[in-house]
């Protein structure tokens, strides 16, 4: 069992817990994940490590479909059953000269431990990071600390630049001033967001999140088409080169259990209503 | 072997094949000759006193028999289970050369299942070493290795990148053939030996390489995970799964019992699956529990089928429909499985292994489609990838596999390695028969120093 050492709700449904899990921190870095899976009956689930202080590590996520509002549910104190991980490569942190992190709604969680990284490796930063309005901005002083300048949209104009990171991206590509870019979000925002560096020789890294199960490369569940080849997301990536990617066939795969997230959510709200707990 | 009748067994996961009755047992054991050169055990893989212990049988024994098969394999129960008999022990017996077989894998089974019900005798242990012993991978290799080197009073510590052990045990063997209680149950008595079982644990991420290294010895049995794909068009539309997810998604994770259990699977009306062994008849009998039409396409003739007989006479008896002499060319559909798209195929020469070679036949009537809705290809695995390829001094042959000698020993000395990584995908026994060797040697080095 892996206790919730602390759960803030930090944006409009979206939760920022640290999970005492010493196993993962210790050799945890930027750009992996973690999969976990909440109890006996639970589905396991990957998520994102988004900072690590000791034994703890750091996961944000959107309260989306039944396991993410039954771990939404749960008080700091509690514990979940289990937790895997780190798993996936590393981001290529290395001497780039001037970086870009992108990140669009959930996905700005995982830009601070990587800014961070990369500063650390000599790199000057720039965040810029979008969501639909106000209340869905997550982690800005963080990531304020984290860069070296940081840049704030909204579609809905409610704060920062009216509009969409790649507005910013493409001014910054047309300056000439970027040498490798990071795009963190929905798949449908890194593929617009990527076309931007397109042709352009910048190096541009998204993190793509297919389905999986078992998050070790075992199942091939979360199998993309990279440059025409087939990977594993989980072991080969999670981050893979933009311009690269299969975008449709990774939204297509991504909507292969619509129907039966539905049933599990609406199964457990009615659970839930018969119990009169969680 | 007694089953369970069909229509009775279709409504369920429970085990198929019923065990013998004490007395049929007796009644069979008295069947041994007790052959003073016994051909049974030059064909076990572990060398298990075979008429030893169907002898205990025979008097009655059963606490006694179950001593002689626990010295040399600590799985009985599930051996006795998924062992292919047929070709190992019982295909060597000398009744069988005229007549039938001595039926020593059900005596085998009745001796584990009569000591999980009449109390568990634990094997002794020497005394503690102090010697620390790193296992990496809880199947069927790494529980055996763990077993012997817990036996010669080393410590030891299993990491488990799942959240339970077992390894193909667990996750790929249905629980009507290897039922999830006895796997749990068997591993279990070896855990309490004194092992430290960490899960969630994936060596190479959660412990690094040096971590690892750091151990006065090392046996890796990360098995055979990798899914091959046939690299036809329209494998990636929703709906086509590797064996190793469809399963994995009903063996470990339920989802045959969706919505209690939260992971999701498409059943499909009309199934699929492509391969021809044992992965693939276990794939075609649990769709057909999940309520499917399943067609099985083989691209040799059905003789030519690498899978155990017995389990393709229970895919037989429970529906399964076989289409031979065919090979998928493309999958149908996009985004979801509409179909597939086979080749006939035409047995031509011999090769090697006296196997015939497949062919493509051309011309009107080469190709066919079957309409169906899910596709699950099983057409073999390859090395889990994962830890061998970030350890830099470990040599690996062509397919990837840890290349290891007679006694399990890898490139790197105090690294041993066994079961599936090192052998590629074989069979249960094999794997804890390699395992055995390699945990002997380790036994062997940490004694001399
Ligand atoms: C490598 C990786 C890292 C991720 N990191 C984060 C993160 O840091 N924060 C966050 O909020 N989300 C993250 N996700 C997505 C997260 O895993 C899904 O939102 C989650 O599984 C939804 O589960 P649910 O039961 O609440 O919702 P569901 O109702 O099951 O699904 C909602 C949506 O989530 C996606 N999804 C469902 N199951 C899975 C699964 N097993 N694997 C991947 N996607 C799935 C589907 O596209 C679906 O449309 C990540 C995904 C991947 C692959
Ligand atoms: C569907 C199916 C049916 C089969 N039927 C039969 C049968 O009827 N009879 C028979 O004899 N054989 C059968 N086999 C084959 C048999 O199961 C395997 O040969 C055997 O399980 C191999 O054992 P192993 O210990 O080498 O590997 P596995 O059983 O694959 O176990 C390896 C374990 O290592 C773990 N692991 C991998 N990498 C890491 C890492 N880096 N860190 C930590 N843990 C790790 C895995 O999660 C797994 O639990 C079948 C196989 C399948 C897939
Ligand atoms: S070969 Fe057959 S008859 Fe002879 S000892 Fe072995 S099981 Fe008995
Ligand atoms: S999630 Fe199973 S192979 Fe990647």
């Amino acid at each position: 069992m892996y206790k919730i050492v602390k759960r803030d709700q930090i944006a409009d449904n979206i939760f920022e817990y640290w999970i005492n899990a010493p196993h993962v921190t210790k050799n945890g870095c930027a750009g992996q994940f973690v999969v976990i899976r909440i109890d006996e009956h639970g589905e396991r689930i990957p998520l994102t490590i988004s900072g690590i202080r000791g034994d703890d590590v750091r996961i944000v996520f959107m309260a989306v479909g039944k396991t993410t509002q039954q771990l939404a549910a749960l008080q700091e104190g509690e514990s979940i059953q289990d937790i895997a991980g780190p798993l996936g490569t590393p981001s290529e942190v290395k001497k780039w000269g001037r970086c870009a992190v992108i990140g669009g709604g959930v996905g700005i969680a995982c830009l601070p431990i990587l800014a961070r990284e990369l500063r650390e490796a000599g790199n000057e930063v720039t965040g810029i990071i979008g969501a639909r309005n106000e209340g869905l901005l997550l982690l800005e002083d963080e990531l304020r600390n984290a860069c070296d300048e940081l840049v704030i949209c909204t579609d809905d104009g409610s704060k920062g630049h009216h509009g969409f990171p790649a507005d910013i991206l493409k001014e910054k590509v047309a300056a000439k001033e970027l040498d490798a870019v990071w795009i963190i979000g929905p798949a449908i925002m890194m593929k617009i967001t990527s076309m931007a560096t397109l042709n352009t020789g910048i190096k541009t890294f998204v993190s793509l999140n297919p389905i999986m199960v078992d998050g070790t490369g075992m199942c091939g569940s979360c199998r993309v088409t990279i440059g025409g080849e087939t990977k594993f997301a989980c072991v080969d990536g999670p981050e893979f080169d933009a311009h690269q990617v299969d975008w449709d066939e990774l939204m297509n795969r991504q909507r292969t259990y619509t129907g039966q997230e539905k049933e599990s959510l609406e199964h457990y709200h009615e659970h839930k209503c018969r119990c009169g707990d969680h | 072997m007694n089953r369970r009748p069909v229509e009775e067994r279709l409504r369920d996961f429970n085990e198929v094949a019923t065990g013998l009755s004490k007395e049929s047992a007796v009644l069979e054991a008295k069947r041994c000759m007790g052959c003073p050169k016994p051909l049974c055990v030059d064909g076990c893989p572990v060398s298990i006193d075979i008429p030893g212990f169907i002898n205990a049988i025979a008097e009655e024994d059963f606490r006694k028999a179950s001593r002689i098969v626990k010295a040399d394999n600590m799985l009985p129960a599930i051996c006795g289970r998924v062992c292919p008999q047929e070709a190992q022990c019982q295909g060597t017996c000398i009744l069988g050369k005229k007549g039938k077989p001595v039926r020593i894998g059900d005596l085998e089974r009745f001796v584990a299942d009569w000591e999980r019900e009449n109390g568990v005798e634990a094997p002794e242990t020497a005394p503690t070493t102090g010697k620390h012993v790193a296992i990496v991978g809880s199947g069927p290799a790494g529980i055996t290795a763990a077993s012997e080197c817990l036996r010669a009073g080393h410590e030891v510590t299993i990491f488990e990148s799942l959240h339970e052990a077992g390894g193909v045990l667990t996750y790929g063997i249905p629980a009507f053939r290897m039922p999830k209680g006895i796997v749990k149950f068997e591993i279990d008595q070896v855990l309490a030996l004194g092992a430290e079982l960490k899960l969630n644990h994936i060596v190479g991420r959660s412990v690094a390489v040096d971590e690892l290294l750091a151990y006065d010895a090392v046996f890796i049995g990360t098995g055979a995970g990798l899914p091959y794909f046939m690299g036809i068009e329209g494998e990636n539309y929703g709906g086509v799964y590797s064996a190793n997810e469809f399963l994995t998604r009903v063996n470990l994770m339920h989802a045959d019992k969706f919505p209690e259990y939260d992971t999701p699977i498409i059943r499909g009306s009309r199934v699929a699956v492509v391969g021809g062994g044992n992965v693939a008849m276990d794939s075609a009998r649990v769709a057909r529990r999940l309520g499917a039409k399943v067609y099985l396409i083989y691209r040799r003739r059905e003789d030519d089928l690498p899978a155990r007989a017995e389990e393709i006479e229970n895919a037989v008896q429970e529906g399964v429909e076989f289409v031979c002499c065919a090979n998928p060319t493309k999958i149908l559909g996009g985004p979801e499985v509409q179909g597939i798209e086979c080749n006939r195929m035409d047995m031509c020469e011999l090769d090697e292994s006296g196997r015939p070679i497949p062919r493509p036949c051309t011309g009107v009537d080469s190709t066919f489609t079957l309409d169906v809705d899910v596709v699950i290809e099983a057409i073999g695995q390859g090395p889990n990838p994962l830890l061998a390829g970030l350890i830099p001094d470990l040599k690996r042959g062509r397919r990837g596999n840890i290349e290891v000698d007679e006694d399990g020993r890898t490139s790197i000395p105090h690294v041993f390695a066994g079961g599936d990584i090192a052998t590629g995908a074989a069979t249960v026994i094999w794997a804890m028969g390699s395992a055995k060797k390699a945990a002997a040697s380790i036994n062997k080095m940490l004694s001399e120093n």
